[in-house]
C-alpha cells in the first residue's frame, strides 16, 4: 500500500475523518469509495478457503469444478496466490501461481502433474474465461485499487440497503471490459453486485454477491457468488467454503517448488 | 531375530503414522485407467510387426501428507498391458518417495521423477528420469528413479543436489512392436555399460535456479551414467534381424536454461554440453547441442488462445547424431479454446534445415463428462530419404485414440 498512500495522503486523510462522500469529483469520489473499500480488506495476512465453481449452460446442464485456493497478502503489491485443482478428476493437482502485481501484467506459473514440469505461462489472457466458467481470470484475481480508474455514480437502495454505485474503468488495455458498474452497500463496503460492460460497452455479465460472513471480527466475505451472461445465457456460481484466516502461510508456501507439493 | 525387530518397528511406526496422519483433501487414492488404441497407416517393415495395436494401463496414485503438508508420502505405480508387444507390456514404480519440506530446505527421498527444461522440441536438460520409450516416443514419458533430492531454499536462488543409486535402462519396442529402428531390434537384456559398476553406478547431479525479473535461469551438472544410449551393431549368432546393443556411457553433462517472459512473448533456451558419450561404444567425443525459441499467444475476444511456437534445434555432431534435433526448426501451434471440456490442440512439424525430411505431430484432449478424457494423438515423417535419421521410422505413421478414466 506505501507506493500508493504517498498518492493520495491528502485524500486519505479526508476519509478518515469524514465520509468519502466529500470529495470534490464524481471520480474523486469513486476513488475515496475504493481505496475505503482496500482498507478495510487490509492486514487479513494470509487466508485459504475452498471452492466450489458449478458451470451451467444455456439448457441448463450443471458441472462442477472444486478448488481449493490459498493467498498471502504483500505489502506494496498485489497478492500472491496459489489455486489447486481438485475436480475435475483429470486435472486434478494441477495448480496455478499467480503473483499480482498493482501495474503491469502478473506473474503465473501452472504445474502440470503428469510431467511433474512447471510452466510459466504468459499471462495476458485476462479476459480469457476461468475453467470455462463464466467468470475470467481478472474477474477472480486479486482487486487493487490500482487497476481502475474510478467515478461516483449515484446513492441508491438495493435489496433495502443503502448502497453506493459508482463505475470503474480497467486501466489494462487487455482486459475485456470498457468499464463495470458496481453496488457497494455503505455500511461495510462490501461488493453487492457488479455489472460488466464489455468492449462494445453492452451489458455482457451480471455478478451478485450472496451471504456475507463475517472473519477475525473484520472481513467480510460472500459465501456465494453468481454470475450471469446475458449474452449467452449462461451462468457460474462459486461457492465458498471452509474460509481461514492467519493460517501462517509464508512467501514459500507461494514459490515455485509449493507449486509442486500442490496436492 | 535381533536383526529383524528393528525393520518391524520401523515398518509399524511408519505404517501408524501414515495412519494417524491429517486427512488433507488430497489424502488417500486416485488415478486414471485407460485403453489405447495404436494404428499404423502404413504396412511394417518386419513381418512380425502389427498394423495395430490395443493396450489399457492403469496408473493409481496414493498420497498422504501430516503436519499442515510438511511431510509427505506419495506411491504410485504404473502398468500397461500391450497387445502383441511384449516390451511395452511393462510396469513400473514412477514415485515411492517420502518428503520433507522445512523453511530453507527440502528432502525427498525414494524413487521419484523431476523435470528440467523450458523448451517444447526436446527435452536436452532434463536428465535425471529415463525416457519410457515404449510409452511414447516424444520423451515424455519417464521412468520412476531412486534418488535422494535435497533442495537449499534461499535468496540467491535454490540449489538442488542429488544422488542417484540405481540405473534405469531405457524401455524400446519388443519384436513386435512399432516403431523400431527399422529393421534392427534393440537387444534389451544384454545393456553395455562402461562403468564396471554397471546399472549400480552411483551417479550424482546438481542444479541452481534462480529468478531474476521477468527471467529464469537454470545451471546443472549431471556427472554419470547417460541416460542416452550409444548402440553398437551385433550379428546375430542365429538367423534374424541384426540387433542393436545398448551402451551405456560414463558422462559429464551440463545444462542451461533460460526464459524470459515479456507480456504476449515466451522466449526459452537450452543448451547443454556432453563430455564422455561414447556413440558406438568406442569413440569418446564433446558435443554442444542447443534448442532455442519463442512461444507467443494471440487472445481471441472469447477467450480462444492461440499460441505460435517457433523453435531451433541444433547438435554440434550434425548427422553423426543418432537425433532427429541437429538442424531443425519447429514451427506449431498451441490451440487452447477455454471451453467447459478443456479442449486443447498442440500440432508442429519439425522441418530439417539441411535436407527435405519432415515430421509432424498432432495432439488433441478434451473431457467428456466429469471423469472422462478422450486424447488423440498422429505422429509421422514424410519427405524423408535413405541416410536421414528420421528414414528408419518411414512405415511408422501412426495415430493414438486414449481414452481414460479418472478416478
Amino acid at each position: 500500500m506505501k507506493t500508493f498512500l504517498t498518492f493520495t495522503l491528502p485524500l486519505l486523510a479526508s476519509v478518515s475523518m469524514s465520509t468519502p462522500l466529500l470529495a470534490e469529483t464524481p471520480e474523486e469520489q469513486g476513488m475515496a469509495i475504493a481505496v475505503e473499500a482496500d482498507s478495510r480488506d487490509n492486514g487479513f495476512g494470509d487466508f485459504s478457503a475452498d471452492m466450489l465453481m458449478i458451470l451451467k449452460n444455456k439448457q441448463g446442464e450443471e458441472s462442477t469444478r472444486q478448488l481449493r485456493s490459498k493467498n498471502l497478502e504483500v505489502e506494496n503489491d498485489g497478492d500472491k496466490s496459489l489455486t489447486i485443482f481438485d475436480k475435475p478428476r483429470d486435472v486434478q493437482g494441477t495448480a496455478l501461481l499467480t503473483f499480482t502485481h498493482k501495474t503491469g501484467s502478473d506473474d503465473q506459473w501452472l504445474y502440470l502433474p503428469a510431467l511433474k514440469r512447471v510452466k510459466r505461462i504468459a499471462s495476458n489472457n485476462k479476459s480469457g474465461p476461468f475453467m470455462g466458467s463464466e467468470f475470467a481470470y481478472e474477474d477472480i484475481s486479486s482487486q487493487e485499487v490500482e487497476k481502475y480508474t474510478y467515478k461516483y455514480l449515484r446513492d441508491e437502495q438495493l435489496d433495502g440497503e443503502d448502497v453506493f454505485v459508482f463505475e470503474r474503468y480497467p486501466v489494462d488495455k487487455k482486459s475485456g471490459y470498457t468499464r463495470q458498474v458496481v453496488w457497494m452497500d455503505k455500511s461495510e463496503y462490501r461488493e453487492r453486485k457488479i455489472d460488466y460492460y464489455d468492449r462494445k460497452n453492452s451489458l455482457l455479465k451480471t455478478l451478485t454477491f450472496n451471504d456475507y460472513q463475517q472473519y477475525e471480527g473484520k472481513f467480510w466475505k460472500a459465501s456465494a457468488m453468481n454470475m450471469v451472461n446475458h449474452q449467452t445465457g449462461k451462468s457460474t456460481r462459486l461457492v465458498w467454503n471452509n474460509y481461514r484466516f492467519n493460517t501462517g502461510l509464508k512467501d514459500r508456501d507461494f514459490d515455485r517448488n509449493s507449486l509442486k507439493r500442490a496436492h | 531375530m535381533h536383526t529383524g525387530l528393528p525393520v518391524i518397528r520401523t515398518a509399524l511406526a511408519l505404517g501408524t503414522l501414515l495412519l494417524c496422519a491429517g486427512n488433507s483433501l488430497a489424502d488417500g487414492w486416485s488415478g486414471d485407467v485407460a485403453t489405447q488404441w495404436n494404428a499404423f497407416v502404413k504396412e511394417p517393415l518386419a513381418d512380425e510387426q502389427h498394423r495395430s495395436y490395443l493396450s489399457v494401463s492403469a496408473q493409481p496414485e496414493y498420497y498422504r501428507e501430516w503436519e499442515d503438508g510438511s511431510r509427505s508420502f506419495q506411491f504410485e505405480p504404473f502398468a500397461r498391458v500391450s497387445q502383441y508387444d511384449s516390451k511395452r507390456t511393462h510396469v513400473d514404480i514412477r514415485e515411492l518417495n517420502f518428503g520433507m519440506v522445512e523453511d530453507n530446505w527440502e528432502l525427498t527421498a525414494g524413487i521419484s521423477k523431476v523435470f528440467w527444461g523450458m523448451t517444447e522440441s526436446q527435452h536436452l536438460v532434463d536428465i535425471i528420469n529415463q525416457d519410457d520409450l515404449v510409452e511414447n516416443t516424444d520423451g515424455e514419458d519417464k521412468l520412476g528413479q531412486p534418488m535422494l533430492n535435497l533442495t537449499l531454499v534461499s535468496d540467491y536462488g535454490n540449489l538442488d543436489l542429488f544422488v542417484l543409486p540405481g540405473f534405469r535402462t531405457r524401455t524400446f519396442a519388443g519384436p513386435e512392436g512399432r516403431p523400431r529402428f527399422g529393421f534392427q531390434l534393440v537387444d534389451q537384456n544384454n545393456p553395455e555399460y562402461e562403468s564396471g559398476a554397471e546399472e549400480k553406478h552411483i551417479d550424482l547431479a546438481a542444479r541452481w535456479f534462480q529468478m531474476i525479473g521477468d527471467w529464469e535461469v537454470a545451471v546443472s551438472q549431471f556427472r554419470g551414467t547417460s541416460r542416452e544410449p550409444g548402440f553398437m551393431l551385433k550379428s546375430p549368432g542365429a538367423p534374424g534381424s541384426p540387433q542393436l546393443v545398448p551402451f551405456y556411457s560414463q558422462i559429464n553433462h551440463t545444462g542451461l536454461e533460460i526464459q524470459g517472459v515479456f507480456g504476449a512473448w515466451l522466449w526459452k533456451f537450452e543448451g547443454i554440453r556432453v563430455n564422455g558419450f561414447k556413440e558406438r561404444g568406442v569413440k569418446s567425443r564433446s558435443y554442444f547441442a542447443s534448442d532455442f525459441g519463442f512461444e507467443y499467444t494471440f487472445v481471441l475476444e472469447n477467450g480462444f488462445e492461440i499460441g505460435a511456437l517457433m523453435e531451433y534445434n541444433w547438435d554440434q555432431r550434425g548427422r553423426d547424431a543418432f537425433t532427429q534435433f541437429q538442424n531443425d526448426v519447429l514451427v506449431g501451434t498451441r490451440l487452447t479454446f477455454n471451453d467447459v471440456q478443456s479442449t486443447q490442440i498442440l500440432a508442429g512439424v519439425m522441418i530439417d534445415a539441411g535436407s527435405a525430411g519432415r515430421s509432424y505431430n498432432v495432439e488433441a484432449e478434451r473431457r467428456i463428462g466429469d471423469n472422462w478424457k478422450l486424447s488423440l494423438e498422429a505422429r509421422g515423417v514424410f519427405h524423408v530419404k535413405p541416410g536421414d535419421f528420421l528414414y528408419q521410422f518411414r512405415r511408422d505413421n501412426s495415430l493414438r485414440i486414449n481414452l481414460a478414466r479418472y478416478f
